[in-house]
């Protein structure tokens, strides 16, 4: 850590992050993109009885206003190039979740036509197991999401265009 | 051959029309299935759609007998809506010459059930209007669904079962 933060690493900057961080975990929102099962139990996550608006988590319909994606289903290889163009046109800074054994591994799709895996294309910051997810369980993972948000270093200075903004390493 | 297919109504037109035609009859479960040469496919369609009503196409797909000689068969599931009767018809293309007539002409349905066929296990159907891949991307190599292809697609170690 410190090795790009030209604003340095004391009291004042950690302060400017921490209010950066504290906004952008409190309105993370999520592409509005469902692939398999699991979208259906992002739904359900969202609906009322779970409530995803009360962490500030509001599907946004375009990509240019959203700043996570929840791979929520199996990825197919043919359905690769359009998540792709999707993530790519989402603005900085975005996180990506995947959501079920299919996002994370390929699950029980360990066959031809299938990613196994959406890390083998994008930059994944969580990994929420199940086939599907409980909401609950999803819940877990954006919470996990937003502690890791708060955890980032320099989002201040990154933010005003003075070097790069630090992950927390896993 | 059992009584059955010896009165369905469609083998005993067929039989009289085009007994040099036909390789095989055969009935199971209620299900009659007449295997002709690959040549005359698109004859013995017209015939079985203007003549004997069959105006449905349900299906056309083709089976992989891997080791075989032919290799593969064309099946075309027909449905007659005037009569409630089914027939399926099959044609067996070998692996030297995997190409088959298009029975577009005869149910324009046939246009993308021959694609996925196409797509799948590579038969090729001649005078196809729009003979591209339907469900791969086109710059797919390969036709997954032969039996020679491999499960988990070119290029990967394939599965040996749990090691531990």
């Amino acid at each position: 850590m410190g090795v790009d933060q030209p604003l340095g690493d004391n009291i004042i900057t950690t302060s400017l992050d921490a209010l950066v961080n504290w906004s952008r975990k409190s309105s993370i929102w999520p592409m509005t993109f469902g692939l398999a099962c699991c979208a259906i139990e992002m739904m359900a996550t969202g609906a009322s009885s779970h409530d995803l608006d009360r962490f500030g988590i509001i599907f946004r319909a375009s990509p240019r206003q959203a700043d996570c994606i929840i791979i929520a289903g199996t990825v197919t290889k043919k359905m690769l190039p359009v998540i792709k163009t999707v993530y790519e046109q989402m603005p900085e800074p975005k996180w990506v979740v995947a959501m079920g054994a299919c996002a994370c591994s390929g699950g029980v799709f360990d066959t031809y036509s299938v990613v196994q895996g959406i890390d083998e294309a994008l930059p994944v910051d969580v990994y929420i197991p199940g086939c599907p997810p409980r909401p609950e369980a999803l819940l877990y993972g954006l919470i996990k999401l937003r502690e890791k948000i708060m955890k980032e270093k320099n989002s201040f200075g990154n933010a005003i265009g003075l070097g790069e903004r630090l992950e927390p390493a896993a | 051959m059992t009584d059955m297919a010896e009165n369905n109504r469609a083998v005993i037109k067929l039989k009289e029309k085009y007994a040099s035609s036909i390789l095989d009859i055969k009935e199971f479960r209620g299900e009659v299935t007449v295997t002709i040469k690959k040549e005359d496919v698109i004859e013995v369609c017209k015939f079985l759609k203007e003549n004997l009503q069959y105006n449905l196409l349900t299906d056309v797909t083709a089976v992989d007998y891997l080791g075989n000689d032919p290799r593969f068969m064309v099946v075309y599931n027909l449905y007659s809506i005037p009569n409630k009767d089914r027939l399926r018809l099959k044609a067996p293309v070998a692996e030297s010459d995997t190409t088959i007539d298009s029975v577009v002409p005869v149910w324009t349905t046939a246009n993308w059930l021959e694609r996925e066929t196409y797509d799948l296990l590579g038969i090729k159907f001649n005078n196809h209007p729009d003979l591209r891949r339907i469900l791969m991307t086109d710059d797919w190599v390969g036709h997954p669904l032969r039996k020679d292809y491999p499960l988990q697609g070119p290029g990967r170690e394939p599965y040996k079962g749990r090691l531990s």
